[in-house]
């Protein structure tokens, strides 16, 4: 039956392998802080905490076996927030 | 009447007695029916401060209250107005009643959640109303709470913003209601193409209910925030940028008015072919023109912000954005105008409201255009053409939709006709009068008198009179059109199915409709507006 | 009758439902991130220097702490569903243990600063400066919103366990599990992205 929940089980092993990588990007994420990037400063904790933020919603959050609407509309959501924000600064970054 | 098999939801006994049986029900025709009385309540008391800031504006100087009372009361007008009548307004009202019924359901998704935003809508409005009666008084800042004066007034500012942050949860709950209910419970053969305009409407207002409401939630709860904690968001003293404040309130509250638009327009999209007798021009288009404008709607913002001193780079990215937000909107108008090209027209009442929608929405538009252009929005910004502007809107384009819809749906909703000529005399005098009322204040604008303004200088005497006129006339209009739905619901002929030869769903079923809705659920095999044959064939 | 006794169950209605509310609380904290983008934009090298002031190991303790009970609770649905009920109540159990752990360290990250005089709305930091000002207003802001959120998912899960525990939760039903589950995603999500603004860009 389509109406009934998803019955597709992730064993738990993929789960703790997630887990291993998320803890170990966040030590990455740490450790990064100790190297002078200068400008990048920010922008590799934003890209390391988007890696991480993708597993969870992948992995964690069952998107990947979930049907392709809630994939579409995830990936919608993060874009309108990408363009909010961008609109935003058309005004702080001008001004 | 002879031809039922199944109680109307209305007398169907349920296991609960009198009031509790409406406020403790999950169908969402008695929510809807909840919605309605309560909108209608709250309608109408925001009609009398409006029609209480008109006399006030009848002389210059002081003629009935005080600045301080006048800033009050158009603080509150807009609140009730906007968080209490059209935000709510058409989705949960119509939405509720009929959304289930059009796609061929027998409720919505979550019927429960449903109950539930009916109550914490009645909670929030409480809240908010609460203002009113504590010392202090209602809030003086308009309803757009602009930092940094909404924490500074010594007005009763928490009850106001923490009720319209209430109320923002029984939208989204809505919202959400509607999208998963659009979903998963379409009947079959019901393609995303084969349903309605107004389900698609509400599909489209939903989204943004979605999306926009949280932005204002965490706005309002900065504001607390600011008034409790002394944090400094907002506050320029402690280094907080009060723009920053209007940018956050109008990415929810331009996305805002099309949550009160895309809904009207749905049930002008349903009146006008029914009332054609044709079918509908152009579908697709009308369709795709709702989700351009729930999208497009949502970065259009920076509009209302011409004159705070943004960027130029995002003062011409605003302006350019909202003439773009335009052409799906005018897209409909001329889609509407084909579908009555050539047809045989019914002339009705909910025709009438139909046709004045057009003729209010198309005003409301053009001034718009006046208003999203970079140079004369200089000229008239805060003046009263902004106020002519989003009343002819607001009020002319979901306040006419409104009245069209509810003498549209009124046969389904009480089983029961209205007097049609009293209908037609009410929906005249309504319209006369509200041209009186807003037309002057385009003028007035233009001439710069400034809104929000207690007192005039004389020179702007004379049409503030005429406008003043307006609003009685208005009053007259909808006192008529009230005593004859309210007589017709209990006295009215007792009217069929399909009364004015509609082609949805909602038509197939009983007036009233039994409390499933369907006996069987229906199977869909053709478009919505196929007028080339009967609907029973 | 003022229930539908018909209505059939669709869990998948109820997972999109889900889905749809966590895209609210998403927006909820996106107009929070746009604030702090701004002002970070504005008040670069006091953002800078305020973010010293918070102690980097708390802030990593408390994201691993996170990030496991993210990884307990998903298992707990992976359990349900192999019919396990004692390793479920174990995860979830688990998941409660972590959710409390990460409470008592705000506590005391908190307390802290509290005893150092900043607060919101303190004397302490407005003489700080603009920038302090509005780090620390924000700090205690969205942390306080992401507790409030730690709470109500604390709730969410104490409730789902116990149904796990008088057998009218199971892998016949396990669709309140399931949305508990993304519930709680959702404010490690939101965790993710608070770590590295507050406590790593310095």
């Amino acid at each position: 039956m389509s109406h009934q929940s998803d019955n597709h089980t992730v064993p738990y092993k993929s789960y703790l392998w997630i887990l291993a990588i998320l803890i170990v990007l966040t030590i990455i994420s740490v450790g990064v802080t100790y190297i002078e990037l200068g400008n990048l400063t920010v922008f590799t904790a934003i890209l390391l905490a988007s890696v991480k933020s993708t597993l969870v919603l992948i992995y964690f959050m069952h998107l990947k076996f979930d049907n392709k609407l809630l994939q579409y509309l995830v990936a919608a959501i993060f874009i309108l927030l990408g363009l909010v924000l961008f609109i935003t600064f058309l005004d702080y970054n001008y001004r | 009447m002879s031809d039922r098999t199944n109680l109307s939801f209305r007398e169907e006994k349920g296991n609960r007695k009198g009031i509790f049986a409406w406020i403790l029900s999950t169908d969402h025709k008695r929510i809807g029916i909840l919605y309605l009385y309560s909108i209608v309540a709250f309608f109408l008391t925001g009609v009398v401060l409006g029609i209480l800031m008109k006399l006030e504006l009848l002389a210059p100087g002081k003629t009935v209250m005080d600045p301080a009372t006048y800033n009050a009361i158009f603080t509150l007008h807009g609140v009730i107005m906007i968080f209490l009548v059209v935000v709510p307004g058409l989705p949960a009202v119509f939405g509720n009643f009929l959304l289930p019924i059009m796609i061929g359901a027998k409720d919505v998704a979550f019927p429960k959640i449903n109950l539930l935003s009916w109550w914490i809508y009645v909670f929030g409005a409480i809240i908010a109303l609460s203002s009113l009666f504590m010392a202090g008084g209602p809030p003086d800042t308009g309803w757009t709470f602009y930092a940094p004066y909404a924490f500074k007034t010594n007005t009763n500012m928490l009850p106001a913003v923490l009720g319209a942050f209430i109320l923002g949860f029984s939208s989204i709950l809505t919202g959400i209601n509607f999208i998963v209910t659009i979903h998963r419970m379409r009947a079959p053969g019901m393609t995303w193409f084969k349903m309605p305009l107004f389900p698609w409407t509400l599909y489209g207002t939903g989204w943004i209910q979605i999306l926009a409401t949280p932005i204002v939630g965490i706005t309002l709860l900065m504001i607390v925030g600011e008034r409790v904690l002394n944090i400094g968001f907002f506050d320029p003293a402690l280094g907080g940028d009060p723009i920053l404040y209007q940018h956050l309130f109008w990415i929810y509250s331009h996305p805002a008015v099309y949550i009160m638009i895309l809904p009207a327009m749905g049930a002008i999209s349903e009146i006008i072919p029914t009332f054609a007798n044709k079918s509908i021009f152009g579908y697709k288009a009308i369709v795709l023109s709702t989700l351009a404008i729930a999208f497009v709607g949502y970065f259009v913002w920076g509009h209302h912000m011409f004159t705070s001193g943004m960027s130029g780079t995002a003062l011409y990215t605003f302006s350019l954005l909202t003439f773009i937000v335009a052409i799906p909107s005018a897209i409909k108008v001329f889609n509407w105008v084909s579908t009555l090209h050539k047809a045989s027209i019914q002339l009705e009442a909910p025709f009438f409201w139909a046709a004045s929608f057009l003729f209010v929405f198309m005003i409301g538009g053009l001034s718009g255009i006046a208003l999203g252009a970079l140079t004369t929005n200089i000229h008239l910004h805060d003046t009263a053409f902004v106020v002519a502007h989003f009343h002819f809107i607001v009020f002319g384009g979901v306040g006419f939709a409104f009245m069209g819809a509810i003498h549209y749906w009124f046969p389904k909703i009480w089983g029961r006709m209205y007097n049609a000529r009293l209908a037609t005399t009410g929906w005249m005098i309504f319209f006369i009068g509200f041209c009186t009322l807003y037309l002057p204040m385009f003028f007035l604008g233009f001439s710069g008198m400034p809104r929000r303004y207690y007192d005039y200088v004389e020179e702007f005497h004379g049409p503030n009179v005429v406008s003043t006129i307006g609003s009685w006339v208005l009053a007259l209009g909808l006192i008529i059109i009230l005593y004859n739905l309210i007589r017709s619901a209990t006295k009215g002929e007792v009217a069929t199915k399909n009364p004015w030869g509609g082609r949805t769903l909602e038509w197939t079923v009983d007036s009233p409709p039994s409390l499933e809705n369907f006996d069987e659920i229906p199977v869909v095999t053709r478009s919505p507006y196929d007028y080339r044959k009967n609907i029973d064939e | 009758m003022t229930t539908l006794a018909h209505i059939h169950r669709d869990d998948e209605a109820s997972k999109l439902g889900m889905w749809l509310f966590i895209f609210t609380e998403l927006l909820l904290f996106a107009g929070l991130f746009i604030v702090y983008g701004v002002y970070r934009y504005l008040n670069p090298v006091a953002f800078h220097l305020a973010a010293e002031e918070l102690s980097v190991t708390v802030g990593m303790v408390n994201t691993i702490i996170l990030l496991i009970s993210s990884a307990t609770i998903a298992m707990a649905t992976t359990a349900v569903r192999k019919k396990n009920k004692q390793l479920t109540l174990l995860f979830l159990m688990a998941t409660l243990f972590l959710a409390f752990m990460f409470m008592a360290n705000k506590y005391f990250e908190w307390k802290g600063k509290f005893s150092h005089g900043i607060f919101p709305g303190s004397e302490d930091l407005q003489r700080l400066g603009h920038g302090d000002t509005l780090f620390f207003g924000l700090y205690f802001f969205m942390t306080g919103l992401h507790a409030l959120h730690i709470i109500v998912g604390f709730v969410l899960i104490t409730i789902v366990a116990v149904r796990v525990n008088n057998n009218t939760l199971t892998f016949e039903n396990p669709v309140l599990l399931d949305n508990s589950g993304l519930y709680w995603h959702l404010v490690d999500l939101i965790w993710i992205f608070l770590f590295p603004l507050f406590y790593l860009i310095t």
